[in-house]
C-alpha cells in the first residue's frame, strides 16, 4: 500500500498505512552496538526471538543479522544470548 | 481442548512479521516482544482492537502504523466492547453474504490500565455475553504510557509517581489484583498466563486463546524497563525471574480446570529449584527502597504474600502443597 507523502496526499478519514519505521529510523537512538561474533554463533536464533525492535533478521542459514537501522541497542539479545556471541560495544568506538 | 497445532521454529520463521520495525517503543521494551510473538501465532484473516496504552503509542503515529493488520484504537475503557462489536458485525456481514471469510478472529489487546481499573467492566460484559475474542492483557505494572501512575496490577511495595516511596510509605500498600482468577470466575472456557521469556509457551497459548469458541482471555507478563527502573538489557531476563520466584506463575485454565504450564510445573516439583523474591526484587529500581533496614520488614510481607497465592495456586491445580 502506498503511504502518503504530503498533507494533501492523505485521505479524509484518519486511516494509518503499514509502514517499518512508522517513526523514522530508530537506530539514531543507539548509544550501544550490539556486535555478532559469527564464529561462537549456534544459530539458536534467541535473539531473533526476543528482539522487541524485530531488528535481527535471519539469513538462509539461519544465523542472525542486525538491522542497524532499527536496533535501539538494548541489549536483550547480549544478555539473552546462551553463548554470549553478541557483545555491547560503545557507538563511537 | 487440545490444540492441534504442533509449531515449529520454522513456522514461526516463515510467518512474515505482522508487527513491523521502527516503532517508537523505548528500547527494551518487552511489550513490543510480546506483541511481536503474539502476532506470529495467527492462523487466518485476523482484526485486532486495541485500547489506548504504551502499545497503541508507540505503534501509531498517524498516517503511519507498525501492524499489518486491520487494526482498530478504541478510548481506554472498551477494547473488549469494541472486541465484541467487531465480532457480531462480522457474524452479521457473513449472514449476508457480504464478506467471503469463513472466519474471522478477534483480538483485543489493552495494558494494564486497561484492563484492570478502567476496562473491567467491558470485559466482564463482553465475557458474559460469550463473544467469540481473544483478550490479551500486557501487564507491565502501572499506567507506563502517562507517566508511571500506580494502576491495579502495580504489586505491594512498587515505587511509582503516585504511590512513591519516601519517609512516609513504601511505595504502593496494596497487593496486586489476581484479574486471571477473576476471570476463571466468569466461566469463560480458556484463561491462562504467559510470560515472553518462555516464547513457545506464549504462542502455543495466543493460537488455543484463538481455536477456544468464546472468550479467552490471555495475561502476559511484560516487563517495562522505564517504569521498573531496570537496565533495558534485563527485560526478557525479569520475564524468567518472575516465573522462577512464583510471583508469576504460568497456568492455563481450560473450562474451569487449573492446570500449571511446564516451566511452572517444574518448580512444583522440585520445590527446591523455586527463589527467593528477592532475586527478582533486586534487579529493579522501583522496589530499591525496600532493601533500606526502615522497609525490610516489607520485603518478607512480600515473599509470604507469594507464597500464600502459589500454595493456593497448586491446590486449585490439584497439585501436592509443599
Amino acid at each position: 500500500m502506498a503511504v502518503p507523502k504530503a498533507r494533501r496526499d492523505m485521505p479524509l478519514t484518519p486511516i494509518s498505512y503499514p509502514t517499518f519505521g512508522s517513526m523514522g529510523k530508530t537506530g539514531s537512538w543507539r548509544t550501544f552496538r550490539p556486535i555478532i561474533d559469527y564464529s561462537k554463533c549456534t544459530k539458536c536464533t534467541l535473539c531473533w526471538v526476543y528482539c522487541p525492535d524485530v531488528a535481527i533478521t535471519r539469513r538462509e542459514d539461519d544465523s542472525p543479522e542486525i538491522d542497524y537501522e532499527y536496533c535501539k541497542g538494548c541489549g536483550i539479545c547480549a544478555n539473552e544470548c546462551p553463548v554470549k556471541a553478541i557483545t555491547m560495544q560503545r557507538e563511537e568506538e | 481442548m487440545q490444540s492441534e497445532w504442533k509449531f515449529t521454529a520454522k513456522d514461526i520463521v516463515e510467518k512474515p512479521d505482522l508487527f513491523m520495525s521502527g516503532h517508537r517503543a523505548c528500547a527494551g521494551c518487552a511489550p513490543a516482544t510480546v506483541m511481536r510473538l503474539i502476532m506470529k501465532a495467527l492462523r487466518g484473516p485476523t482484526i485486532v482492537t486495541h485500547a489506548t496504552g504504551c502499545m497503541e503509542v508507540v505503534s501509531t503515529i498517524y498516517p503511519y502504523t507498525s501492524w499489518a493488520v486491520p487494526w482498530l484504537h478504541t478510548a481506554f475503557e472498551n477494547a473488549a466492547a469494541n472486541a465484541s462489536g467487531i465480532e457480531t458485525a462480522v457474524k452479521m456481514l457473513r449472514k449476508k453474504g457480504r464478506i467471503k471469510y469463513e472466519h474471522v478472529d478477534v483480538i483485543a489487546i489493552a495494558g494494564d490500565g486497561g484492563t484492570y481499573d478502567i476496562g473491567i467492566q467491558a470485559l466482564s460484559g463482553a465475557a458474559e455475553r460469550g463473544h467469540d475474542f481473544l483478550f490479551v492483557l500486557y501487564d507491565n505494572e502501572a499506567y507506563m504510557n502517562t507517566g508511571i501512575q500506580r494502576s491495579g496490577g502495580t504489586p505491594l511495595g512498587a515505587s511509582t509517581t503516585t504511590s512513591p516511596a519516601g519517609e512516609v510509605i513504601p511505595g504502593k500498600l496494596e497487593p496486586k489484583k489476581p484479574i486471571a482468577d477473576i476471570m476463571v470466575a466468569h466461566e469463560i472456557p480458556y484463561v491462562a498466563t504467559a510470560s515472553p521469556y518462555y516464547w513457545r509457551d506464549l504462542i502455543a497459548k495466543v493460537r488455543k486463546g484463538l481455536e477456544v469458541e468464546g472468550p479467552a482471555f490471555l495475561h502476559v507478563f511484560a516487563p517495562c524497563p522505564r517504569g521498573w527502573r531496570s537496565d533495558p538489557a534485563k527485560s526478557i531476563e525479569l520475564s524468567r525471574l518472575a516465573v522462577e520466584t512464583c510471583v508469576f506463575p504460568l497456568w492455563e485454565c481450560i473450562n474451569g480446570e487449573y492446570q500449571l504450564s511446564a516451566p511452572s510445573k517444574v518448580l512444583a516439583m522440585a520445590p527446591q529449584k523455586k527463589k527467593p523474591v528477592k532475586e527478582y526484587l533486586a534487579v529493579q529500581g522501583r522496589f530499591r527502597h525496600l532493601f533500606a533496614p526502615k522497609y525490610e520488614k516489607l520485603l518478607d510481607e512480600i515473599q509470604r504474600i507469594t507464597d500464600q497465592r502459589w500454595r493456593k495456586l497448586l491446590k486449585k491445580c490439584g497439585m501436592a502443597v509443599v
